[in-house]
């Protein structure tokens, strides 16, 4: 039940973004600067929802300021992002589960 | 136990707590100097630093470093210890009378969370806004009063660096220390439970207005982390940059240690002889020299390498740039499913698994950390290096292929890489077969801005981690050695025995009952008796098959044992030797630190077995293809 009410709000998020000009931080090129809309919630089961706890925890919070500085050799992965004064390394992978305008 | 102390020993009892970054430790380094202490917390691996000082009127206080988190939410064993001593639940620990929640004032966004979070659980709590002068060369200006007023708890501002930038937090911890006893004792928090993620949210929300409100945020940003970056993290100079510094860690064990091991090694044989020559009785004479005196100083000699190796890596730290490897190479990594936090203990490795191993506490996931310590004993540790250059100077032949290649360097060469890809095989395997159905711990890391190391932390690390070592040389080594030392000895050869003294004692029929287990590969009972001693240090196993083929030590020793084991092995057997000290389990310090540090006996038993069969089947391919070859 609340899996597929999860669904619902994921598919609801795919749609906006298509509409509102929105990006997931894992596709975005070097250089990117934007702000953060949201995160995406309950992608497959439980430790997705701990995801979106680490980012939360590490500053990937509604409306914070990011830019992507660097990028690693091979297949442009992981990325160094700014946000507000503090740089985070992450993998692109858990970068898609960051929504960005 | 969760009550406060001071009816224990009349110290007031200190926590530090803070994110990952925060100039914590060297804020400790700086209140306690070397009044301090590393150990382990009971049953699970993570250092557990403690500390003392005295505040200007004279008060004793005890500290205790706790590991950085960012939350109180308990990932990995190092934020569960933090969550646990805070709230007094760890068994075996005193909750702390105050905590001291340390923050890097350029950084205040995810400590204030912390803040607040930490608010939540009761304790005494007071914020530490670190490395104030920065933040204040930068142009940011923080209204402390708005700032304390706003969160209910003194703010003080400190400079770990500077004696003088200690006093307000020094002072304040007096004025705490001395209305302690007049204090209501606060309940143990016994009703707290984790923030759910939607309070977590509302809490940075509260963080970043606090922030708005009290703090005038620098109107330079640190552009010079952000121009180092663009060169040490470029895709392609950066990663240039991380070999060359690997090659420059390399050199600096392979060859700046070498002196010092010398100095040491010869030292050690200058005692033995004082020993020799002074003490009568011929039994503790040969046990103080043999068992004690070469046995421990075997494993001490590689102190200057660990020394090096430690160096490399708390300069690199404190700088900011294990981060930054970790982001370099976690791709790379990634294919053989390793994470990117695991490249630095497999590079310590190479000098000697035990610093590895330790190394691999950087790494908060257990299964990335626990495949790490299952192949770190796989990277060519310098113990087997007296091996291998044994066994190929006596058999390779010192030829030149195409004019400049040397052959016995080559060999060489070729064992590093069989190690370094056997351990990229065996984590993949690990991975495959028994962690296939989890997801990728995600790899979020930090990158701190550059900062100079400073000599004092780097001194006080290196210093710590060598009262670490020799108290194991003390302890775990030394019984080993007297053990084995007992085993080569015992039986003594009946009156008018001829031949080695050895070849009588219980050491040399476990050599004769093992024959059998190792004739396939090649090994005589010879090596198999040499191959005991060397489970307590690889390099042992040099000097036994000298002592089994009864060549009398020294300088020479080392060309006639070539010249005998020239004589008395064939090629096949060479090599199948040299195989097996690839692979072979054969350092008991290195299991034993495997126990401690995965906290069970079973991964010292995988480790052992896995690494056992690998040296096995590799010996006898190895034996068997030379055979048919010709060459035994």
């Amino acid at each position: 039940m609340l899996d597929r009410h999860f669904h619902l709000l994921d598919n609801k998020a795919m749609t906006d973004e298509t509409i509102r000009n929105e990006m997931l931080l894992g596709a975005a090129a070097r250089g990117f600067v934007g702000t953060i809309k949201a995160l995406k919630t309950g992608v497959s089961g439980s430790a997705s929802s701990d995801l979106e706890r680490q980012l939360t925890e590490m500053g990937f919070t509604e409306g914070a300021r990011v830019e992507i500085l660097h990028e690693g050799a091979i297949a442009r992965d992981p990325i160094a992002v700014r946000i507000d004064n503090v740089t985070i390394a992450l993998r692109r992978r858990e970068a898609m589960a960051v929504i960005v305008q | 136990m969760t009550d406060f102390s001071l009816a224990h020993d009349g110290q007031l009892r200190v926590a530090l707590v803070g994110t990952p970054n925060s100039g914590k430790t060297s804020l400790f380094n700086a209140l306690t100097g070397s009044r301090q202490k590393v150990a382990n917390y009971a049953g699970v691996t993570v250092e557990r630093k403690t500390g003392a000082f005295v505040t200007p009127t004279g008060r004793q206080i005890a500290l205790i470093d706790l590991p950085g988190t960012y939350s109180l939410r308990g990932r990995s064993p190092d934020e569960e210890i933090t969550r646990d001593v805070v709230l007094g639940r760890y068994r075996g620990e005193i909750a702390p009378d105050l905590v001291l929640c340390v923050a890097d004032t350029t950084n205040l966004r995810l400590t204030l969370r912390l803040v607040l979070e930490l608010k939540r659980t009761g304790r005494p709590l007071v914020v530490v806004l670190n490395m104030f002068d920065i933040a204040q060369r930068r142009g940011m200006r923080v209204d402390l009063g708005a700032m304390s007023a706003a969160l209910e708890v003194p703010v003080v501002t400190s400079v770990a660096v500077r004696k003088a930038g200690l006093a307000d937090l020094l002072k304040l911890t007096d004025d705490f220390a001395s209305r302690l006893p007049t204090l209501a004792k606060t309940a143990p928090s016994d009703n707290w439970s984790p923030w759910t993620l939607s309070e977590m949210k509302a809490a940075q929300r509260d963080a970043d207005r606090l922030i708005r409100d009290t703090v005038r945020m620098p109107t330079k940003p640190d552009t010079l982390t952000t121009r180092v970056d663009a060169v040490l993290l470029h895709p392609l100079a950066g990663l240039l940059i991380l070999a060359v510094i690997l090659f420059v860690i390399f050199q600096a064990v392979f060859s700046w240690a070498q002196p010092v091991m010398d100095l040491l090694s010869n030292t050690f044989v200058v005692l033995g002889q004082f020993v020799h020559n002074t003490l009568p009785d011929e039994l503790l004479q040969n046990f103080i020299q043999n068992g004690i005196i070469a046995g421990v100083g075997s494993v001490i000699v590689f102190l200057p390498q660990i020394m090096i190796v430690f160096l490399f890596i708390l300069l690199l730290e404190d700088f900011g740039y294990m981060a930054r490897a970790a982001f370099l190479m976690d791709r790379i990594m990634g294919g053989a499913g390793l994470h990117g936090r695991a490249f630095i203990p497999l590079l310590s490795s190479f000098a000697c698994a035990i610093p590895g191993i330790m190394a691999t506490r950087v790494i908060d996931n257990r299964r990335d950390r626990l495949t790490t310590i299952l192949i770190a004993p796989l990277m060519t540790c310098s113990a087997r290096i007296p091996v291998y250059t044994l066994i190929i100077s006596a058999f390779i032949p010192a030829k030149n292929i195409g004019g400049w290649v040397n052959l016995q360097g080559l060999v060489m060469f070729g064992l590093y890489i069989a190690g370094i890809s056997s351990a990229l095989a065996v984590s993949f395997i690990v991975k495959f077969f028994m962690w296939r159905d989890y997801q990728p711990a995600p790899f979020m890391l930090e990158l701190p801005d550059y900062k100079l190391p400073r000599i004092k932390s780097v001194t006080i690390g290196i210093y710590t981690r060598v009262k670490m070592f020799l108290y194991r040389a003390g302890t775990t080594i030394l019984s080993m050695m007297v053990l084995i030392w007992f085993l080569a000895s015992f039986p003594q050869p009946p009156a008018g025995a001829t031949g080695p003294a050895i070849n009588y004692s219980l050491a040399a029929m476990i050599g004769h009952a093992l024959e059998p287990l190792l004739a396939p590969l090649g090994f005589n009972w010879q090596i198999a008796v040499a191959l005991i001693p060397g489970m307590a240090a690889r390099e042992v196993a040099v000097g036994a098959l000298g002592t089994v083929y009864a060549i009398e030590g020294g300088k020479e020793a080392a060309v006639h044992i070539g010249q005998v084991l020239a004589d008395k092995w064939s090629l096949a057997t060479a090599l199948s030797l040299l195989a097996w000290f690839v692979f072979a389990p054969q350092c008991a310090s290195t299991l034993a630190v495997i126990r401690r540090e995965t906290g069970s006996s079973g991964w010292m038993v995988a480790t052992f077995l896995y690494m056992f069969a690998l040296a096995y089947i590799a010996s006898l391919l190895v034996y068997n293809i030379a055979s048919v070859a010709g060459l035994s």
